[in-house]
């Protein structure tokens, strides 16, 4: 499942915004700008950094990637599936009736679905009671947590963020998704979280800030996680919300908004093939 | 079966050397601790396996979410703290994070009811049963004593899936011994009688005892039931109670608009209409006391266990139905 060079890399993400349009175009409902968002992120993730098999998704030795943002549900299902989990005919059965792909993940519907979520602020403390097991149990598997920006204001999230650190974890890697959006307006104007890289060191973290759409400076960042000793890394991942779609980039409307078969349609043309 | 008397102990006082136990025979067991752990006995665990014991400090939601971690990775997470905390500090996080998934964690929450005591009306959980049992496939215990305690933590850690357990603060008089095996969603029956059937729950169910032994003294013979599984609620029994004794009574330390007493009334009513009495806690916050001097004072007595099994009975019909 590994894909080696940037362009190809490049090529997937592309792939993946357009199945995330795909998925969404004319559905009423879902959420478009933090999916995009974290496309990059994902794709180094599933393509280059994580040990894992699609056709043995529970592999106890596998590398766990929690997906702590919820809604962004058309990133995750859409990688998933391109990794081989299911098949991609089956997103286009996102959220309807008897379909696996549940509008927020649930564990035990989908394969490759890690931890339930869609109620915020949940994501890293099961990420470290799975790296805390895998210390017990003598295994050498990572957890990553993918987390949005407007999520760091729940209350859980800070408990977690202490508790990491005071365990000393470094088989855990937090990535926010800075995009500087939330559900209703911008971050800064709702509940300012900077300088949210100090707050982070202040917890105890090892912090590295990247451009989160730079494929190159995402895989350095996780490569430099892992040599990271005694204390897990919180990878602050600068991001646009709705990347690649030019009506949606930076705009609060689009975080749960889906397109019209129309807007889909623009969108399909500016990410191109 | 009737109170024995062996020396009272505390609900609570279970939890600790059951988990040092079931980890002595193999189990998987982790303990997630938000600083109760001396209170709730769950810190006894750390004294012989520290590296199976983590503490989050004060962070109920965090202790929720690490125990669901540790759970998804093949442990049998056990976290602890007072019944007001949990799950009243982590509702939605019991909600997503462990119904949702049905993983193997199971809350075990002590100091339920008023009887904790002085500590007032902050530290009393009375909708703590109500908002356990609004949860989908989490299994509710309250245990009436420390032996039932035991066996229902043990019952809990090898049953797959979501428990909570309610322990109590005070020392309350033994009702089993070594012979009595607990079983998961089924009350279990003290003390036979035709007249009407008490089912009670954990404090109250040696009041309930003591209630029968005195309405029996008048010629009134009651059937006491121990409700110690809450959910799955054992329908089958209340419904044979209400068709055999024609009149309940239900007794819990605990809210009665949203308690055992809801319950059991929903069941009553959909399958075998007889007339109901409800003791517990009124639509009202209690304050601080002796925890003994409590109970007495808002009602949580044999005395008025007798009084509502008397109301019933006026209401009753010939023959026991509606």
């Amino acid at each position: 499942m590994t894909i080696d060079s940037i362009d190809e890399l490049t090529s997937a993400a592309r792939r993946t915004r357009r199945l995330i349009i795909g998925m969404l175009a004319g559905l009423g409902s879902g959420h478009p700008g933090g999916s995009l968002s974290g496309v990059e992120i994902l794709i180094a993730l599933y393509y280059r950094v994580l040990r894992h098999r699609p056709q043995e998704p529970d592999w106890p030795d596998r590398d766990r990637f929690v997906l702590s943002k919820g809604h962004a549900t058309p990133l995750l299902y859409s990688v998933l599936a391109c990794c081989g989990y299911f098949p991609v005919e089956e997103l286009m059965t996102f959220r309807k009736l008897n379909s696996r792909l549940q509008g927020h993940p649930k564990v035990g519907t989908a394969p490759g679905i890690e931890m339930s979520a869609g109620s915020l602020g949940q994501g890293l403390s099961y990420s470290i009671g799975q790296c805390l097991a895998g210390r017990l149990d003598g295994k050498d598997y990572r957890v990553y947590c993918l987390l949005g920006d407007g999520e760091c204001q729940e209350g859980q999230t800070w408990e977690a963020l202490m508790s990491a650190p005071n365990y000393q974890l470094d088989n855990l890697v937090a990535i926010i998704d800075r995009n500087g959006i939330q559900n209703d307006w911008f971050v800064s104007e709702t509940m300012e979280l900077e300088p949210l890289d100090e707050k982070l060191r202040a917890f105890g973290w090892h912090v590295v800030s990247v451009d989160g759409h730079d494929l190159r400076q995402l895989l350095d960042a996780f490569d430099e996680a892992k040599i990271i000793q005694d204390r897990p890394t919180a990878i602050v991942a600068r991001t646009v919300k709705g990347k690649g779609v030019s009506f949606m980039e930076n705009n609060p409307e689009w975080h749960g908004k889906a397109p019209s078969k129309e807007q889909a349609e623009q969108a399909l043309a500016e990410i191109g093939e | 079966m009737t109170t024995v008397s062996i020396e009272p102990a505390a609900t609570r006082e279970a939890l600790g050397p059951t988990l040092v136990r079931l980890a002595r025979e193999g189990l998987p067991i982790v303990v997630v601790d938000a600083d109760l752990g001396v209170s709730t006995t769950a810190r006894q665990f750390r004294e012989v396996y520290p590296e199976r014991f983590f503490s989050v400090g004060v962070a109920e939601q965090n202790m929720i979410g690490i125990s669901c971690g540790l759970a998804a990775a093949g442990k049998t997470a056990f976290c602890s703290t007072f019944a007001v905390f949990l799950p009243g500090r982590c509702f939605d996080q019991i909600r997503v994070s462990v119904a949702q998934t049905g993983l193997n964690v199971k809350m075990i929450a002590s100091h339920g009811g008023i009887s904790v005591g002085e500590d007032g009306i902050s530290a009393h959980a009375i909708e703590d049963l109500a908002l356990m049992s609004s949860l989908v496939g989490v299994n509710v215990i309250v245990p009436a004593d420390v032996v039932e305690a035991a066996q229902a933590i043990e019952c809990a850690a090898r049953t797959p899936g979501p428990f909570y357990i309610r322990t109590g603060r005070p020392k309350v008089p033994m009702i089993y011994d070594d012979n009595y095996r607990f079983e998961l969603g089924k009350a279990h029956q003290l003390r036979n009688g035709s007249d009407a059937t008490i089912i009670a729950v954990g404090i109250m169910v040696s009041r309930a005892l003591d209630a029968a032994e005195l309405l029996a003294r008048e010629g009134i013979e009651c059937r006491v039931l121990n409700l110690a599984t809450v959910r799955p609620l054992d329908g089958a029994a209340i419904v044979v109670a209400a068709r055999e004794t024609g009149a309940i009574v239900t007794a819990e330390e605990h809210l009665v608009h949203c308690g055992v007493a809801a319950m059991v009334a929903q069941v009553v009513g959909s399958k075998e209409p007889v007339p109901l009495g409800a003791v517990g806690m009124r639509d009202r916050y209690a304050e601080s006391g002796r925890w003994d001097e409590l109970l007495e004072n808002y009602g949580l007595t044999a005395q008025v266990i007798v009084g509502e099994v008397k109301g019933v009975l006026a209401r009753k019909r010939p023959g026991g139905r509606l």
